[in-house]
């Protein structure tokens, strides 16, 4: 089938490897939701709205807390609201319809135009909730036992689920979705980032940062390597201090940008003066 | 068709199950692979394994099943460049560095024909189809390799030791994802479902849900006027302190207790958790820390922790005699003890009534008289599911008191 390989081809501000935009497509195609695993920014989140500009569909999104339930996502039934309506007369509350409101992925289901739903961090949630949704992703409906109705997806949603793997996910859960891992960028796929955020850095700049990065990335025992979001910030915070790139050789400056606590500093700076700045000592 | 895959996946231990195999067949059916080796490996990956710790053995099925078909010849090329040129992908080098790596690498040439090395390197790919763990392979042997020994370190080359590269798809045989095979993680799950029946749901917190019965109850006493009556929302109270053995004898558990301390800890529905490490057994003081450097007093659990808490001991509990009932019996010459262990046992055990052993060693070893001794005061269970799972029903029913047991087991 040809059209798996058109449709999602990343947008124009995310760069999707080839192999996760076939697999968007097949998930697209078969319907099925995609649910993608990886390091903290490499860009789970972000392919979901990737998906819908570049698919030009609306998204909706879910954010998953500790709290949620599977049913919140589905519908909540006001009765507070219609008991406090009772009390004073002034409305008309046998319409039971109108408390009943839809969760963000019943409003996906009832949508008239296909949507991009995107259930974030999955893993929030107890450790029971993605079970609670198996039927609902499977068939894609749900029923409502208030109103004794059946809700039906017009359009089946492109479901995107991410997952920090703080908690591993049900195997009858995924059996049902697709999955993706998203790797670290490798630094040509980084440079392609970079310059997607930042089309004028100059790219000698942009080569020695990343060439600094990857060399911070690989020092042990950090307790949080600096991610893509952390090196865009340190690239735009050198590149509004108009640092020379001869500083970037032998020092790092805006350090704080790159490592957010004291102990990955304080291992930074021990690790850099015993390394004499070169980071292969290990290897030999 | 391809079934044998199926069967190749779930030999190197893949969890593919029916259901995914079908939808797979679908796809295949419906030619989204394009007949290419490249989608068929990148889309069956998404298919049928659902967990970045499986994908190397994907990788090793992958090579093993695909591996004789021939692909883009491209793909060994590149390899090959990579080989040739390991110096490029280093952070930047001082010239004189710079030179000395040179040196090193010319010298290495001249000692080692590099023609004979790259022929041999070829023929090794060829040949190697399984998995070879150890061993003097020349790729990926530390010192003794040109490329691991200067930081050459793009995924592509830590394939050369351990798996071969006949190349089907280049990142099958690169086993890219070695580093997430994390077999411990797998059973973690297990272990959560096991603790999550670990609960008490009490009423705390703020007043948040509607009390239906209540509500109606007062509604209907008022005439109709409509009350709404709210309740504190249920929460788990279960405060658990884990006490874990550090001991050399625990050393083959290692695993398995860290399975259940990475359960225990991720477990976000305890209203506290706390853990503690010791060594053999429990004297005047416990360790935050598993090198038993940061002392606790053992006296601090009776003052910090009341009786609610739930106590889970894991240890091997077989040491010598004198570790258990002798005073300064303890193992460390370093340490001594005014109190025998078996006294703290008991005191933690008369302070938290709902506390119990886990033995990670098979039932058939607690004959030892110290294990022995150490069941008749702490119900004991094996670490496995099912063990945990008594555990935790022993740990939320009512507890019987020292006495009780030991009339029991008498």
């Amino acid at each position: 089938m040809a059209n798996a390989t058109q449709g999602y081809r990343g947008s124009e501000d995310y760069i999707a490897s080839k192999p996760l935009m076939e697999i968007v497509n097949v998930a697209v195609a078969l319907g099925k939701p995609l649910v993608v695993k990886g390091e903290p920014g490499t860009g789970k989140t972000l392919l979901a709205h990737s998906i819908s500009r570049a698919l030009n569909k609306k998204l909706i999104v879910w954010n998953i807390k500790s709290t949620t339930k599977a049913k919140d996502g589905l519908y909540v039934y006001d009765t507070v609201q219609r008991l406090n309506d009772a009390r004073f007369k002034d409305k008309d509350i046998s319409d039971i319809r109108q408390y009943i409101k839809l969760g963000r992925l019943g409003q996906s289901f009832k949508s008239e135009e296909q949507l991009v739903l995107l259930i974030d961090e999955i893993d929030k949630a107890d450790i029971e909730f993605p079970n609670d949704l198996l039927n609902e992703l499977d068939e894609m409906s749900f029923h409502i036992h208030e109103l004794d109705e059946e809700v039906v997806a017009k359009h089946r949603p492109i479901v995107i689920i991410t997952s920090n793997s703080e908690k591993e996910l049900p195997d009858a859960f995924l059996r049902r979705c697709l999955f993706y891992y998203i790797e670290f960028p490798d630094d040509e796929m980084m440079e392609r980032i970079v310059k997607v955020h930042y089309p004028d850095i100059e790219s000698k700049l942009a080569k020695e940062a990343l060439k600094k990065f990857y060399w911070i990335r690989e020092m042990d025992g950090l307790r949080k390597k600096p991610s893509t979001s952390e090196l865009l910030d340190w690239i735009k915070a050198l590149a509004l201090g108009g640092i020379h790139l001869e500083k970037i050789g032998s020092e790092i400056p805006f350090l704080g940008t790159l490592l957010k606590n004291e102990q990955d500093t304080d291992r930074f700076i021990k690790l850099s003066s015993a390394q004499g700045g070169f980071g292969f000592k290990r290897r030999f | 068709m391809f079934i044998d895959f199926f069967y190749t996946l779930r030999k190197h231990g893949v969890p593919v199950s029916i259901t995914e195999w079908m939808s797979f067949m679908e796809a295949l059916y419906n030619g989204y692979f394009q007949s290419s080796l490249n989608h068929l490996y990148y889309l069956g990956r998404a298919f049928l394994v659902k967990s970045e710790a499986f994908y190397d053995a994907f990788d090793l099925a992958f090579q093993e099943y695909f591996g004789g078909i021939k692909t883009e010849k491209l793909e060994l090329d590149k390899v090959m460049e990579w080989l040739e040129n390991p110096l490029h992908r280093l952070p930047k080098l001082s010239p004189e560095e710079m030179a000395e790596l040179q040196r090193q690498i010319q010298e290495f040439r001249n000692t080692h024909d590099i023609d004979e090395l790259m022929r041999q390197f070829r023929e090794r790919l060829k040949e190697q189809k399984e998995r070879h763990d150890g061993g003097g392979k020349w790729i990926g042997t530390g010192g003794t390799s040109p490329f691991g020994a200067y930081g050459f370190h793009p995924g592509g080359i830590r394939v050369g030791g351990e798996s071969g590269m006949q190349s089907a798809a280049k990142v099958a045989s690169e086993r890219r994802f070695r580093n997430y095979r994390n077999d411990i993680i797998l059973d973690v799950r297990q272990t959560k479902m096991a603790l999550k029946k670990l609960r008490e749901l009490k009423r705390e917190g703020l007043e948040e849900e509607l009390d239906i019965d209540e509500t109606i109850d007062r509604t209907a006493k008022e005439g109709g006027e409509i009350e709404l009556v709210f309740n504190k929302s249920r929460e788990n109270s279960v405060r658990l302190v884990l006490l874990m053995d550090t001991g050399g004898s625990m050393l083959p558990y290692t695993e398995l207790c860290e399975r259940l301390f990475s359960a225990a800890s991720q477990m976000e529905h305890f209203k506290e958790f706390r853990y503690y490490f010791f060594h053999n057994t429990i004297y005047q003081d416990v360790y935050e820390d598993i090198q038993n450097y940061k002392k606790v007093p053992t006296e601090k659990l009776f003052s910090n922790f009341h009786k609610g808490y739930k106590v889970v001991i894991v240890g091997d509990a077989s040491m010598a005699y004198s570790e258990l009932f002798d005073i300064n019996g303890c193992i460390d010459y370093f340490y001594t003890n005014d109190k025998p262990s078996l006294e703290w046992l008991l005191r933690i055990k008369e302070h938290f009534p709902h506390s119990v052993w886990l033995n990670p060693t098979h039932m058939n070893f607690w004959g030892h008289y110290t294990v022995d001794t150490i069941g008749k005061i702490f119900p004991m269970y094996e670490l496995t599911v099912d063990g945990l799972k008594d555990a935790v029903k022993t740990l939320s029913s009512r507890t019987k008191s020292i006495r009780q047991l030991s009339e029991m087991s008498a």
